[in-house]
């Protein structure tokens, strides 16, 4: 179709313009790809490598040989494994959590009619524009009250209270699905919690799917929360966990990437495992916004 | 009677549908905020109870604290200079891969999978990339037959350092972009290509003004962001040098964390609200110019 347009429109000077433009676009799509790629084939190649040849300059991106040494390191450095079962334990707890709260409410605010639920979504609206920084410390002094400091507690339990960002967007799914549906259901006697349950949630699977990924996404980055609350590598995941590591081998890069590595792999691997529901997401973040 | 009971089911059911919600938004948020405005007028330790100090905290904030002025500086050059380049290589991006070409689904996933590294290990990525002596950045400068700067090590060069990481980022707004693309009416680049409209005057005429609102939340989200950024700093650089990387979410944590001054980050929290309030501000009012919206 492009093609044919092209030929009634110019004839042989637009075909060659045309094809300057294409070669123009794939050079420069390349070169950009080239350079987004290269810092993760440096990584790779830097955790592969021998000490002896990370510091040499200029850089041999083939290890000669390839060694698994700094992978071994990482687990001898720091309690690797117990940082990452932390990790994965908060992960699954965060999306537990999320999974049992948001819905919910997301339901009653778009499906059910119940006195102050327009102020309720108000208020739910306006806490979204609050930075984080503003709750943190009296969030910290609660914890600290209770004694929760250096447990893994304040860094999944407030998910089971919901979250606004969450409830907002699983609202607007909601709303999208036919009112017909559920006074059908109730014609038939079902009740409300059934109608959510059985009708409304298998129907915005997706977008339950995109508040997972976020909620797993979030868990495995959060830096800060753990930075405030854990001390010990008892209740501590990869993100300050691998900052402890770095303060105290500064200087072991290849053990630092191989570490850094198996941080990412998992993120990598639920990527491509649900790529449709992470583009979708972001989208949907971008346009409903 | 029947309608009543109805209702009265409903309603039930929605409150216990909600409630997680409202004592979460009791405890963890309306609480914590009321907490932190009366912590913002205090002076709390955290070891000594809270005494009551008026605005000091503030006035000490504005007037004798140069690390505040220093952070804010720092984190201001971070949005004026770092979001509008995020922007518009994030865009260009966006603007080449809508091209029909052969693997964009490959090329998409390259551009995008930088974006889902978690900031720790992007920092830790980066310091080695960084890194003057045998980096992979000043050695590709070497390549070239430039001498690469000391990066983080450089007062100068710290921050660029931190925006260039920032643009390895940019797969989240690059998607974002990409659905506003798909978004734009083929018919309007049809009714151009009619009126003998170029690629630069279609980009100018039709995409951009087509994407502007995307463009905008693209902006306002990148701003309260940055105004936020805090780990990569704590990481690879620790503030410095000479606290050219300390940002004011990073004195704020030091304020409150470090030094125990509950108060004082308190008020530097309500501070940062109020910045991220007026730069949302200006932003909605400069919107009428040139955000374009279809249904006016």
């Amino acid at each position: 179709m492009g093609l044919l347009r092209v030929r009634i429109g110019g004839g042989f000077f637009m075909n060659v313009k045309k094809l300057i433009s294409r070669v123009i676009v794939y050079f420069l799509v390349i070169i950009g790809s080239i350079s987004f790629i290269l810092p993760f084939l440096w990584t790779v190649s830097t955790a592969f490598k021998p000490d002896e040849q990370i510091f040499l300059f200029p850089p041999k991106w083939i290890p000669e040989p390839p060694t698994l040494i700094h992978f071994k390191e990482v687990f001898e450095f720091v309690p690797f494994g117990l940082l990452y079962k932390n990790t994965v334990v908060l992960t699954l707890l965060n999306i537990a959590g999320t999974l049992f709260s948001c819905p919910l409410a997301a339901y009653a605010f778009a499906k059910l009619k119940w006195p102050g639920r327009n102020v309720l979504f108000l208020i739910t609206l306006a806490t979204m524009m609050l930075p984080h920084q503003v709750t943190m410390i009296p969030q910290f002094l609660i914890f600290r009250r209770l004694g929760w400091l250096n447990t893994m507690l304040p860094l999944w339990l407030p998910s089971f209270f919901g979250n606004a960002f969450n409830i907002f967007l699983l609202r607007q799914f909601f709303l999208t699905l036919p009112k017909e549906l559920d006074d059908a259901a109730r014609i038939d006697g079902c009740s409300f919690f059934g109608i959510f349950w059985r009708i409304n949630l298998p129907l915005i699977i997706p977008a339950i799917t995109t508040v997972t990924i976020f909620t797993f996404m979030g868990t495995w980055n959060n830096f800060i929360g753990p930075l405030i609350y854990v001390r010990s590598y008892n209740a501590m995941p990869l993100s300050l966990g691998l900052r402890m590591f770095q303060e105290a081998y500064s200087a072991e890069w290849g053990a630092l990437m191989a570490a850094s590595l198996m941080m990412i792999l998992p993120v990598i691997i639920v990527f491509f495992l649900l790529q449709r529901y992470f583009v979708q997401g972001i989208s949907l973040t971008g346009l409903k916004g | 009677m029947v309608k009543f009971i109805k209702n009265k089911e409903e309603i039930i059911t929605a409150y216990i549908c909600v409630l997680p919600w409202i004592l979460g938004l009791g405890i963890f948020i309306i609480g914590p905020i009321i907490a932190s405005f009366i912590f913002s007028f205090m002076d709390y330790s955290v070891v000594l109870a809270p005494r009551f100090v008026g605005l000091d905290n503030y006035k000490k904030m504005l007037v004798s604290d140069p690390l505040f002025w220093k952070s804010l500086y720092n984190t201001l050059y971070m949005t004026v200079i770092g979001v509008p380049l995020n922007i518009i290589l994030s865009l260009s991006v966006a603007l080449l891969l809508n091209q029909r070409l052969k693997g964009e689904a490959f090329f998409r996933t390259i551009f995008y999978l930088p974006s889902i590294v978690p900031q720790v290990a992007m920092s830790l990525l980066w310091m080695w990339i960084l890194n003057p002596q045998v980096g992979l950045i000043n050695y590709l400068l070497s390549l070239i037959g430039i001498e690469g700067p000391m990066w983080l090590a450089s007062e100068k060069w710290a921050k660029p350092a931190f925006i260039i990481m920032g643009l390895w980022g940019i797969g989240g707004n690059m998607v974002i972009f990409l659905a506003g693309l798909q978004n734009v009416p083929q018919h309007l680049y049809d009714a151009a290509t009619v009126d003998g409209a170029n690629t630069w005057q279609k980009f100018r005429y039709v995409t951009l003004p087509m994407l502007s609102p995307t463009i905008f939340f693209v902006l306002i989200m990148g701003i309260i962001g940055t105004l936020q950024i805090f780990t990569q700093a704590y990481i690879m650089t620790a503030g410095g040098p000479m606290d050219a990387t300390l940002f004011y979410v990073y004195h704020l944590f030091n304020k409150a964390f470090r030094d125990f001054h509950m108060g004082y980050a308190s008020a530097m929290a309500w501070f940062l609200f109020i910045i991220i309030f007026i730069a949302t501000t200006i932003n909605l009012k400069l919107a009428p110019r040139w955000v374009y919206y279809e249904s006016e």
